[in-house]
């Protein structure tokens, strides 16, 4: 199975040659496959924003390669907006960036940019509304009508009708309240799973990449500092800690059990799990 | 890109200039700016310049920042020398199928070119060494008399202190939404200037709406603060003048009246 997208070498320096020069990614290698879920987490100011703006080819690198299947995303200049469509991005607080007059104009920003027809624009627009959750009626509402939760879904929505072969999401969740944040997340989900597209979230919450990604992307000071299963990540809850992120709350209470002194595996990192290591050790203790 | 901007840009330092009264300041380069136009012959020149690079010597203001500031007008600059050459009568001291060139012309574009990258200069040392919040502390202590003429003083220094304080802000803010825009393959580099234009409003809508959402959270912020306008508000940085101000003040004095005496005798 070959990669959808991979970097090499991946160096950018924002401000070059003037005082204010600084390293933002320090070779960055990383191998994304067709169907993943990634969750990227760092520290602000770790080089997440910067590395994902270059995988769909906003920014250019300093030095290295931005491979998506294969080809250098630079390779074609006049290509690279094609790229954009291919990578979807979703900024942080994406509402900000709403500015039709109706909900549907707006999600067929994309769509039309694209170059496609009336009918194909619409059956796009319905679509990426239906996987976000927003209604026929929503739709033709001016934007500023709806809520905080709703106006950032349709702004999802934007981006998801471009179809995109990769949806990356920085911080999607940033400044909602509990339902409205699992709301957003179960129809990530949802969208990921019906479609199989490559999904790459970008968050602080342990407990939502844990939640959610099939592999994780650590970051810290510009470069990529551990990549694997929750399980894995969370089993280095020390190092993790020295960076400022901190491992979800049950597995903390883990890692304090296992400090005690008991003989429980402290990468767990669900409320099930949890629940079956705690049975697992109750019954070795009975014994 | 958009960073590349930069207006009034304020280096920090701690020279004599830097250190000066700001209300000096403004009088000091009003009054340059002033003398600047009496000045008529070489000698005024030489002198003025001279209160210039003293200035800047001062100020530590390295001569390559003055110039990239300079540059921005450079077009403008030679124009003004071109027409001034072509369009001065006089001996003529280059002929050139229509065009004409005199001595005369020569001369009077010399002397506007040198006035007008003066002009810049010394308008550019003062917003260099100046932090804009300092400069409309200044400003408004200088207009308080016209509070007298029912001026809104403290309302327009206010006013210019909080725009000066959004520029970068709102920067920032158009650059974020131009990349979000961008990533839906919005394109606003190609195309025709009316293609251009229209591909301005997915930019523009957002903004408007973000300087009026932060313009509403600020007048908030500010009223839960108790703020009442300029009534008996009192300043945390209290201006006062120093010996700097009083050396500066006596050495511009002299260098301008020279000036001034100069243009009276005719010479």
């Amino acid at each position: 199975m070959s990669a959808i997208i991979k970097t090499e070498n991946l160096h950018h320096v924002y401000g070059a040659g003037t005082p204010f020069e600084r390293m933002a990614l320090n070779n960055v290698n990383i191998e994304i496959e067709r169907g993943e879920f990634i969750g990227l987490i760092g520290h602000t100011g770790s080089g997440k924003s910067t590395l994902i703006q270059h995988l769909n080819g906003l920014l250019k690198p300093s030095h290295g390669r931005v491979l998506f299947n294969g080809v250098d995303i630079w390779e074609n200049i006049k290509r690279v907006r094609e790229i954009r469509f291919k990578v979807g991005l979703v900024f942080q607080y994406p509402e900000h960036q709403l500015f039709e007059d109706t909900v549907y104009k707006d999600i067929a920003f994309g769509p039309s940019n694209m170059g496609f027809t009336k009918s194909e624009i619409d059956e796009r627009v319905r679509e990426a509304a239906e996987f976000v959750g927003i209604t026929d009626e929503q739709l033709s509402k001016s934007p500023f009508e709806l809520s905080g939760g709703q106006k950032r879904r349709a702004a999802i929505a934007g981006v998801i009708a471009m179809r995109p072969e990769v949806l990356i999401l920085d911080e999607p969740t940033a400044g909602l309240d509990p339902a409205g944040r699992e709301e957003i997340l179960s129809r990530i989900r949802g969208y990921h799973e019906k479609l199989n597209t490559t999904v790459i979230l970008v968050t602080h919450s342990m407990e939502e990449i844990a939640k959610n990604a099939s592999r994780i992307i650590v970051m810290e000071d510009a470069k990529v500092r551990m990549t694997g299963t929750a399980k894995d990540i969370f089993s280095h809850a020390d190092e993790l800690e020295s960076m400022g992120l901190a491992v979800p709350q049950i597995t903390q209470v883990f890692l304090r059990l296992r400090n005690m002194g008991l003989d429980v595996d402290p990468s767990v990192y669900t409320i099930d799990q949890a629940e079956r290591e705690i049975m697992e050790v109750r019954r070795k203790y009975d014994a | 890109m958009l960073k590349d901007i930069t207006l009034g840009q304020y280096f920090p330092g701690t020279t004599s200039i830097h250190r000066m009264d700001p209300r000096m300041k403004l009088i000091l380069t009003t009054a340059y700016i002033v003398v600047l136009f009496v000045a008529k012959g070489i000698l005024s020149y030489m002198l003025l310049l001279a209160w210039l690079l003293t200035t800047v010597r001062l100020s530590r203001i390295k001569i390559s920042v003055i110039f990239r500031g300079v540059r921005p007008l450079l077009f403008i600059i030679s124009l003004t020398a071109l027409l001034n050459m072509l369009y001065t009568p006089g001996r003529p001291a280059l002929e050139f199928w229509i065009l004409t060139i005199t001595y005369e012309g020569i001369f009077v574009a010399i002397k506007m070119v040198s006035r007008i990258i003066m002009l810049i200069t010394g308008t550019l040392l003062l917003t260099y060494t100046t932090s804009p919040i300092v400069l409309t502390d200044g400003l408004e202590q200088l207009l308080n008399p016209l509070k007298k003429l029912r001026v809104p003083v403290h309302e327009l220094a206010m006013m210019m202190s909080i725009a000066l304080r959004f520029i970068p802000t709102l920067i920032e803010e158009a650059d974020k939404i131009i990349n979000a825009q961008k990533a839906r393959g919005a394109d606003f580099e190609t195309g025709s200037i009316f293609k251009r234009a229209k591909a301005l409003i997915p930019l523009l809508v957002p903004l408007f709406i973000s300087a009026f959402r932060r313009a509403d959270e600020l007048a908030i912020a500010m009223e839960c603060r108790c703020y009442r306008g300029g009534e008996g508000r009192t300043s945390l940085r209290q201006l006062k003048y120093s010996s700097i101000d009083l050396k500066a003040m006596l050495f511009s004095v002299i260098v301008f009246t020279a000036v001034i005496v100069l243009r009276v005798l005719g010479i």
